[in-house]
């Protein structure tokens, strides 16, 4: 069990990453703030806590991966690696310029620290089952943590990766659904809805399945990790999350993809730093 | 066909897509076999005016491009019209094989619209930007495919697609392009049209290229060169009418795309030429690279596809007509 005092150092993370997303996403003017926020607590976890990594040695044989199958969040991601330390976080200040290093969506072929290449949805998913086949087959522990937007669920590329995960018993591959239950034109059940949900849909493809009902709590989110650890069976974390979690113009608006005016990005930053400011006075 | 060219190089007042949402609005009030199925991205071409407007024949199939594709096959074989949108990189490459055979071999009627041509993808990056959509079309033995210049064309182009009996895809910029057409102006699948009349070289351009080629027949003009244009907005079938006319004219051709050059505008043009009338041909487009990130305007110049690259083209290829 994580102490007290580390969760409240992993939320001040969090709030760092968030501020920080926001940066990114500011130095371009408009991005995918919503899917972007809805992921920081389980980002500041992972990279704080959990994950075995070394940004002087990103590729490293028996590190633990990460991929964001719902790649368009990339800003979170490069929030978190910046501040874990590999790059200084405001060189992803160029999000999407003409040669950037940060595009919106993830490439590990030009981002230090990016495992794969997503931004087509349901990609990723399969990529990183072929991680923890291609792992177990080299007798590495690792562990494999994919976020997965419930948006991106729809496909059905995600369900046969699902299938294949869980017929292959690759335990050490750990789904994040971020069920903030948006996607692009509007909520998932509007859209395309679920059935009995994903947890649901999960259990029947053979998962073990955590459903977390705070996917934005970090004291949440540690006990669900701690349950994963003890299975033989591949899990899915399902993230009960709010979209644009922590900025509340997106909390409100549930926009996929936002392009605050200036006073927007000022109300918005603002809230974050000060927000963060908050909570280091508490720390000390 | 009649048409007026404006072709000033200004920002058309109206976003490209809403040519299309346009169209398609005036047509399914009058024919209610017309349906448009979105794969989540219909707000992003402001399909969701469609949904508004008749939401019971729209249709979103969520992030699963393949099943929508299918699902329009199907939909066309009890006799429905669908039209079904997403990126083109999706709309292409990921519900190809369903495009192929659940609409092309079994001669289903499935409009694909795939947004987001080539540089037009800019900020979305490598991950959305198809250079290879059309080429995959261009592939199924009886399809249509087009790529349309500015929104009096595309809304011209949609409402002929409804009468085409196999699969068409149409790649639909988005917005911020620049206005070729005036209003009105009225346009046929498979008729390319001469948008000027020259004699030392013909430029065959289509989409965003026709504004670029135009520029740089001015500039080649300041040089007293006459360059023949034409805008293919149709790929396949291919005008080879008017290609052949006007090759024959200028001696040399210049194509010039927003797209793949081996297996898209480019390579259709050599193909007809190398058959029938052997010439000299520049390529302007992208030669075997991978879409990457940016504001589109240094992408144009990063692919060589902007008004000087296509005057150098055009520069070579007289000069090669020995
Ligand atoms: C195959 C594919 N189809 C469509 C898209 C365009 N797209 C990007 S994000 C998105 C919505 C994603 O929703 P969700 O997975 O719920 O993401 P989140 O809410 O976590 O941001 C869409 C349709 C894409 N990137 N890939
Ligand atoms: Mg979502």
């Amino acid at each position: 069990m994580i102490e007290d005092k580390r969760i409240r150092e992993l939320e001040l993370f969090a709030q760092e990453i968030r501020l920080e997303t926001l940066k990114i996403i500011h130095s371009r003017g408009n991005g995918h703030i919503g899917g972007s926020m809805s992921i920081a607590d389980a980002l500041a976890l992972l990279y704080g806590e959990i994950m075995h990594y070394d940004p002087k040695e990103p590729l490293m044989k028996d590190r633990d991966w990460c991929v964001l199958s719902k790649g368009h969040a990339g800003p979170a991601l490069y929030a978190t690696l910046g501040l874990s330390g590999y790059f200084p976080v405001n060189e992803a200040y160029t999000l999407n310029d003409f040669n950037t290093r940060f595009p919106s969506h993830t490439d590990h072929l030009i981002t230090k620290g990016v495992d794969l290449t997503t931004g087509s949805l349901g990609q990723g998913f399969s990529q990183a089952a072929g991680v923890a086949l291609g792992n177990r087959l080299q007798s590495i522990e690792s562990d494999v943590y994919v976020f997965i937007g419930d948006g991106e669920a729809d496909e059905g590329q995600i369900w046969e990766a699902a299938q294949f995960t869980a017929h292959y018993k690759l335990k050490h591959l750990i789904a994040l659904i971020d069920n903030n239950g948006r996607q692009l034109d509007g909520s998932c059940e509007e859209v395309m809805s679920h059935g009995k949900g994903l947890g649901a849909k999960f259990e029947a493809f053979g998962w073990n399945v955590i459903e977390v009902q705070d996917g934005n709590s970090i004291k949440e989110l540690a006990a669900a990790f701690e349950k994963a650890r003890s299975s033989e069976l591949p899990t899915a974390l399902i993230l009960h999350t709010i979209k644009g979690k922590g900025v509340s113009l997106m909390e409100k608006s549930g926009a996929h993809s936002a392009k605050p005016s200036a006073a927007e990005w000022e109300q918005m930053l603002k809230e974050a730093e000060e927000k963060l400011m908050t909570m280091k006075e508490q720390a000390l | 066909m009649s048409y007026t060219l404006i072709g000033n190089h200004q920002k058309d007042p109206r976003a490209n897509c809403d040519g299309y949402v346009d169209a398609m609005i005036e047509m399914m009030k009058d024919d209610k076999r017309i349906v448009h199925i979105d794969c989540d991205l219909a707000a992003c071409i402001n399909a969701t005016r469609i949904q508004k407007a008749y939401p019971e024949r729209f249709f979103n199939a969520g992030i699963a491009e393949a099943n929508a594709m299918g699902v329009a096959a199907g939909m066309a074989a009890t006799g429905m019209i669908p039209f079904m949108h997403s990126f083109g990189v999706f709309a292409g490459r990921r519900a190809f094989d369903q495009a192929f055979l659940a609409g092309g071999y079994s001669h289903w009627p499935i409009h694909v619209i795939g947004s987001d041509p080539g540089v037009t993808a800019a900020f979305n990056g490598a991950t959305h930007m198809p250079f290879e959509d059309a080429g995959l079309y261009l592939t199924i033995p009886d399809a249509v495919v087009i790529d349309s210049a500015d929104y009096v064309q595309t809304y011209a182009l949609t409402k002929k697609l409804v009468k085409q009996e196999g699969i068409t895809y149409m790649r639909l910029i988005r917005k911020d392009h620049k206005q070729v057409y005036g209003d009105g102006s009225d346009f046929e699948i498979g008729k390319g049209v001469l948008l000027k009349q020259g004699s030392d070289v013909t430029i065959v351009a289509s989409g965003i290229m026709v504004n670029n080629a135009l520029e740089a027949i001015e500039k080649l003009s300041l040089e007293g060169i006459s360059a023949s244009l034409i805008d293919m907005h149709t790929w396949k079938p291919l005008d080879e009418k008017l290609l052949l006319e006007q090759a024959q004219i200028t001696g040399c051709v210049v194509s010039a795309e927003n797209h793949l050059v081996n297996c898209g505008l480019g390579s259709m043009v050599a193909q007809c030429l190398s058959e029938k009338l052997p010439l000299p041909q520049e390529f302007i487009g992208n030669h075997s690279r991978y879409g990457k990130c940016g504001p589109q305007s240094d992408l144009e110049k990063d692919y060589g596809m902007t008004a000087e690259d296509i005057m150098e083209a055009a520069l070579r290829a007289i000069d090669r007509k020995g």
